[in-house]
């Protein structure tokens, strides 16, 4: 597996260097994303990276898109095996894919759901807190599992935000920024863009689709006060990301 | 400039007047109002330590940030907290502002952590916020218990107001604000509003109730649609770290008073510079090329002064369009001149001056006729 040609996103991330304790502990980090340009791969590289062998780095997934098989079979690809990592209380996945959230109503769905995942950080050793990350994959679904309402979606999000201050754990979201275009305020992804602390943004090129760039990812690090841009081609087993110009098509 | 606004806060409220307002706006373009409203903040507590304030207290309401963000902030400015609690109360509505932790104790084994404790003899945790009337109460009440009751004064500071407005409707959170600023021990309040999350008109009321609007927009607007090409990345990476800063105030006599500032966010906070001119910003912009795009200021006035030709002058005398000869000015003959034409000069009182070289004084002037009626289609 080509461990450099990811490096760009590690390093616009802090991930090019110590993988523990995880550098995004503590961050809210936002992945938007458009229909030409799926974000899902910044997703399963995070993934990838959280469960690196050499870290004891925990994630919960709470997943409104793909069964865990989706998920498992393009792990593998990346080298990483969800099963295994699932059987040693590293991963954990909730199934929401019916799209309904367990509880009488969508408030209540949405309450039982931050608790499930308050009491499964509770419930591992206090060092590890600040090593967890929170995945939802994504958070269109998550509106439409409560029934539309953008509002106890981000009640949710607020709450899982504590869940950072208190663990010092980090959160990570996936939206589809088209989805809202159309509306003449998109509330629900500017208050995303304003609650992320990082903000990663992938995009067609003006140009359009090309067979040897599939995109451009831009990087908003509040943290560092520093903004990156670069290109990507997603491959089989990997993701290169390459400055303009640079790809070895 | 942003002196001004602390001072403003500073100062406080005369007997028997509203108390000074102050909201902090951005957009996502130019998202600083965080550091502004922590730059206001950390500036007002310093002076109610140092005794320089009317006010003696300091309350923040945060619904977006955790205490601890505030708590650590002042630690970083040198304030010393611990000794200082008497002197800052901090309303949490960001741990649990629905009550959800209280749902789940009664219903499953949740154990809240036991390091929510740790801040609680500077944060209390407020579960309704929904209820403007019960955060009112509560407002009021942490800061009487700062600076007791009678005549004291303290301050508020709101982060922010966009949680309000999602929980309650525009008119309670309105009603809330006024009620603040009328309360006669309440010295100054401030808060922070990102306007792109609002209808134009919420963001307008809040306005309205503020004696003070200071408001962040970007260095360089950017094009709309495209925010693909390079072009753009690079302005909206000079926008990350740089922004116009303007403030409105409104005074008490009814004069508005409106400066403009430069401010830049760095990894150790925030900077508020002067605005440099315009020249000086579309500096980095201009290209490089061999000629000057720029006027002196002795070009600038020159060409202000310049009366254009076919400009009505407003003093009674008849529009005279001058086609660069010296004949028609003069009204009578026409002297035929071959050699290329003096210089004419228009008649004005300035420096400015038209200069125009007819080819030929032989062309007849332009008349009314269609030159292209002899043509023979």
């Amino acid at each position: 597996m080509n461990q450099r040609s990811s490096n760009l996103l590690d390093e616009a991330l802090g991930l090019d260097q110590v993988i523990e304790p995880w550098p995004l502990r503590g961050r809210v980090v936002a992945i938007e994303d458009q229909v030409d340009t799926s974000g899902s791969f910044v997703l399963h590289h995070l993934l990838k990276r959280s469960l690196s062998p050499n870290s004891s780095n925990v994630a919960i997934f709470i997943a409104f898109s793909q069964p865990f098989s989706h998920y498992d079979r393009i792990l593998r690809k990346l080298g990483c095996n969800l099963v295994s990592q699932r059987d040693n209380s590293r991963f954990f996945f909730f199934d929401m894919l019916k799209l309904q959230c367990p509880g009488i109503t969508p408030e209540g769905g949405l309450i039982a759901l931050y608790g499930k995942i308050h009491k499964t950080i509770s419930a591992l050793p206090e060092i590890s807190w600040k090593n967890v990350s929170i995945i939802i994959d994504d958070l269109s679904l998550m509106e439409v599992a409560a029934n539309g309402s953008s509002d106890y979606v981000l009640d949710f999000l607020q709450y899982c935000r504590t869940l950072t201050s208190e663990f010092d754990c980090s959160l990570i979201t996936l939206n589809h920024e088209d989805i809202y275009s159309n509306e003449d305020r998109p509330t629900f992804l500017i208050q995303m863009e304003y609650l992320a602390d990082i903000l990663i943004k992938a995009e067609p090129l003006a140009t359009g689709l090309a067979t040897d760039v599939h995109g451009q990812l831009t990087v908003s690090n509040k943290g560092w006060n520093k903004v990156s841009n670069f290109h990507f081609k997603v491959k089989e087993n990997v993701v290169e990301c390459f400055y303009p110009g640079r790809s070895r098509g | 400039m942003a002196e001004s606004i602390c001072r403003a806060l500073r100062d406080g409220a005369l007997e028997g007047e509203l108390a000074p307002a102050l909201t902090i706006k951005d957009s996502v373009a130019s998202p600083f109002a965080l550091q502004v409203f922590s730059h206001v903040l950390s500036q007002l507590f310093s002076s109610i330590l140092a005794g320089k304030s009317q006010s003696r207290g300091l309350v923040v309401v945060s619904f977006s940030r955790s205490p601890s963000f505030y708590l650590d902030l002042l630690k970083n400015k040198g304030t010393d907290i611990a000794s200082s609690n008497n002197q800052i109360q901090i309303l949490d509505c960001y741990s649990d502002p629905l009550g959800w932790k209280d749902q789940l104790a009664g219903s499953r084994n949740f154990t809240a952590l036991s390091n929510e404790v740790l801040v609680s003899s500077t944060a209390i945790v407020f579960r309704e916020v929904k209820h403007m009337d019960k955060l009112y109460n509560s407002i009021i009440e942490l800061g009487k218990g700062l600076v007791g009751g009678g005549k004291i004064r303290f301050s508020i500071a709101i982060d922010s107001v966009d949680e309000m407005l999602r929980h309650a409707p525009v008119s309670s959170v309105a009603r809330f604000l006024s009620n603040l600023r009328s309360h006669d021990q309440i010295s100054s309040i401030f808060w922070l509003l990102h306007s792109d999350l609002h209808e134009a008109r919420v963001t307008a009321v809040l306005e309205y109730l503020s004696s003070i609007v200071a408001s962040l927009e970007p260095s360089h607007q950017l094009a709309n649609g495209q925010r693909g090409d390079l072009e753009n990345f690079s302005l909206i990476k000079h926008n990350s770290k740089k922004g116009k800063f303007h403030v409105r105030f409104k005074k008490r006599n009814g004069r508005v008073r409106v400066m403009s500032e430069e401010v830049h966010i760095e990894l150790s906070g925030i900077n508020f510079t002067s605005l440099p001119s315009e020249g000086a910003i579309n500096q980095g912009l201009v290209p490089k090329v061999q000629f000057s795009l720029q006027l002196s200021e002795k070009e600038r006035i020159d060409k202000a002064n310049v009366v254009l030709p076919f400009e009505h002058q407003g003093n009674g005398k008849p529009i005279q369009i001058y086609d660069g000869r010296r004949s028609l000015v003069d009204g009578k003959h026409e002297r035929p001149f071959a050699a290329v034409e003096n210089v004419q000069t228009n008649e004005n009182c300035g420096s400015g001056e038209i200069i125009y070289y007819r080819d030929s004084d032989d062309e007849m002037p332009d008349s009314d006729e269609d030159p292209d009626d002899d043509l023979d289609i």
